[in-house]
């Protein structure tokens, strides 16, 4: 079986992700390597193509519309596109300046209107183009990808989790967070990571977004009776990683 | 000899971000040379208003998947720093071991995949699967030993988890930390041959000079990486220190109209920061093995040659294996033990320091009375970088022409410069240089 040709591409991001794919150390990194073709990767490889690609690995947000011609491109020679990292999927972290109407001038002052400093809303790259499958997570879950890549080369459809975080909690047995006069987003957050972040004695604050269909409501709810928050701050705390998928997103 | 030449790297490859290198050459004549950094503005300063201080880190955090650990603890002093709150000598030690990982994490992702592929000719480190198995190998169990290193103290490498103002949410055992002492023993000889190697690749650094100013982290008792004031050497060998909080006074920074990110100034017209200018400014207070490493492989301070940046990587990734046994022998003399986190004692304004990667890097924050941020101003190592490499571009140039290169010679110069700054541009387009109010 020929290898299938693989490429990585990178809009405003960490470039995170990308980084998550030189962890998997020896073994895992070359094994991949007898599978995969990486034929583009600009951050570590300095040979281009124009030819077609099997699986295209899509990083970060759509935020500009100078950069659509160049997701139109991907789009065109990538049999599959996965939206790789949070970033790609609903635009995540960046999604937090979209409720700032006045984030150009708060960062760059005097100089906010030059017009290279162009940046519309941030969105995940759907927004542009077809995406075939999310690779979610901030950081993506290294060993869910090399699952999705597995799926993939046997032709099969990659499963991804729509239970939220609580239950992967309780899989590895961690205390609640709540338990622990803490707060957490865990019952609404998209799981499939882990649940590294309780387990570590931090809450869940949903890096990967929220399950579909999310009681947002009840989250909020939550937030203020049980770790005793603000209505502001439920809202702001609600939002960290999910601005994209509220009914108030803008 | 009259020559018309004309580069033109859109989005150079091998560097985390994107930037371009135009160069015009007319009639011999330099008409446009110019370093351009085009990467999509994210706005994190804007981001941070109105977030509790807990979370403050993990945001910004995310400004780079690279030095992401640095950048929380950057984060992290800063807000302590508003906070009042001082952290125990365990968190000190624990973070400045989680600081070598990222270092060493760091400076071998470069070293072995970004850099060493111009040295031996390759475009990429993927043919030298192939033509160097065991280099490569060698390069991806020392990247899986930072990582194991990094994610034992910090949870993970990519946006850590446990480390949050005041201490750590999770401690590794003493158990945990004998483990990690015995991989870094067993991994002694990659780091030997990783010398040789790197020995036998040194004859291909470009020979290029430009005296410019130096500015890092200094001690008076260690190579500093978590901890230190401000220090700048200039090409005179004379230093002068600032404290962090006067950052600020360092920095200097203005906007371009051909990059997205801001450009700094002290002294001289740019400053240069990263590992060069670490060791040109802390030589004496490299550890032994490391000052050995420095004189096999011809480093000496003040080297002011910015390709020579890569072997001062090389020289910190030997520092930072060898600090960190060190540190550990102290923690496992006194073992670990849960301390609980150390809580504010006021809501104020403060700026921190650390060494990241590739350069030092401030983050500055303030607080209101409920503990959220009002403010916040990240100034990162690759914006300081960008004047010093627009000026290493105007004098190589002309120097590359005078020498009758080619433009895939001169192109090919230009793009190893900037990759021997290991710029990490998609940092560098978060700065913030104006205060907001809420």
């Amino acid at each position: 079986m020929a290898k299938a040709k693989v490429a990585f591409f990178d809009f405003a991001c960490c470039e995170g992700c990308q980084i998550e794919f030189t962890n998997y150390g020896e073994p895992a990194f070359l094994e991949l390597l007898k599978h995969v073709e990486v034929v583009e990767f600009r951050e570590a490889m300095s040979e281009k193509s124009k030819d077609p690609i099997d699986i295209a690995f899509i990083e970060g947000s759509f935020t500009r519309e100078a950069d659509r011609p160049r997701l139109e491109e991907i789009r065109r020679r990538a049999k599959v596109v996965i939206a790789y990292g949070q970033c790609a999927t609903t635009a995540g972290i960046n999604a937090l300046k979209n409720h700032a109407a006045d984030y150009k001038q708060c960062v760059y002052g005097k100089d906010a209107s030059m017009p290279h400093l162009e940046s519309q809303k941030a969105l995940g790259v759907d927004k542009a183009i077809k995406v075939d499958y999310y690779a979610w997570g901030c950081p993506v879950n290294k060993y869910e990808v090399l699952q999705i890549v597995a799926h993939l080369l046997h032709g099969k459809e990659p499963v991804i989790p729509n239970y939220p975080v609580c239950v992967e909690c309780k899989r590895r047995e961690t205390v609640c967070r709540y338990e622990e006069s803490d707060h957490c987003m865990g019952q609404t957050a998209r799981a499939g990571c882990g649940a590294p972040c309780p387990a570590d004695g931090i809450p869940c604050e949903a890096c990967r977004g929220f399950v579909d269909n999310p009681n947002l409501a009840a989250l909020k709810k939550v937030l203020m009776q049980r770790a005793g928050f603000s209505e502001s701050r439920s809202e702001s705390k609600s939002r960290m990683f999910t601005a994209n998928q509220r009914e108030d997103a803008r | 000899m009259k020559r018309d030449i004309k580069i033109n790297v859109h989005h150079l490859t091998r560097v985390e971000g994107h930037g371009n290198i135009v160069v015009n050459v007319k009639n011999g004549k330099v008409e446009k040379c110019e370093w351009q950094v085009p990467e999509a503005p994210r706005f994190f300063e804007a981001m941070v208003r109105g977030r509790h201080y807990s979370e403050v880190a993990r945001i910004t955090s995310r400004i780079c998947g690279i030095c992401s650990v640095g950048h929380t603890l950057a984060s992290l002093k800063a807000t302590e720093a508003a906070l009042g709150i001082r952290v125990t000598e365990q968190t000190r030690k624990l973070r400045m071991l989680l600081k070598h990982a990222e270092n060493f994490d760091s400076h071998v992702l470069h070293v072995y995949f970004l850099a060493a592929p111009d040295l031996l000719g390759a475009p990429s480190v993927f043919p030298l699967v192939k033509t160097h198995a065991p280099v490569v190998a060698r390069a991806l169990r020392l990247k899986r030993l930072a990582h194991e290193w990094g994610s034992l103290i910090g949870g993970r490498t990519t946006h850590p988890t446990t480390c949050i103002p005041g201490g750590f949410a999770k401690l590794p055992t003493t158990q945990e930390i004998l483990w990690l002492k015995e991989k870094l023993l067993a991994a002694v000889p990659d780091l030997q041959e990783t010398l040789k190697t790197v020995l036998s690749l040194a004859g291909a650094v470009p020979a290029f000079e430009r005296p410019t100013e130096y500015i890092a982290l200094s001690s008076d008792t260690e190579y500093p990486l978590y901890d230190g004031v401000v220090q700048s050497t200039l090409p005179d060998a004379s230093k002068e220190r600032y404290l962090v909080a006067d950052y600020r006074k360092v920095t200097n920074e203005y906007m371009t109209a051909a990059s997205t990110a801001k450009f700094a100034r002290n002294k001289l017209q740019s400053y240069a920061a990263g590992a060069l200018a670490r060791f040109n400014n802390n030589f004496d207070r490299l550890l032994p093995e490391a000052k050995d490493a420095a004189s096999l492989l011809g480093l000496k301070p003040v080297c002011a040659n910015p390709y020579m940046n890569t072997i001062a990587q090389v020289v910190e990734i030997v520092q930072s294996a060898y600090d960190s046994l060190r540190i550990i022998d102290e923690l496992i003399t006194a073992g670990v033990r849960d301390e609980g986190l150390v809580k504010p004692s006021k809501f104020s304004k403060g700026a921190g320091a650390v060494e990241v990667p590739r350069g030092i890097l401030f983050h500055e924050y303030a607080y209101d009375n409920d503990g959220m941020c009002t403010m916040g101003n990240c100034i990162i190592p690759t914006n300081q970088n960008h004047a010093n490499i627009q000026g290493d571009f105007d004098k190589l140039v002309p120097e590359l022409l005078a020498q009758g290169k080619t433009e895939k010679q001169m192109e090919l110069a230009l793009e190893m410069l900037v990759r021997a700054y290991d710029p990490c541009i998609s940092c560098s387009t978060h700065y913030l240089d104006v205060r907001f109010v809420r």
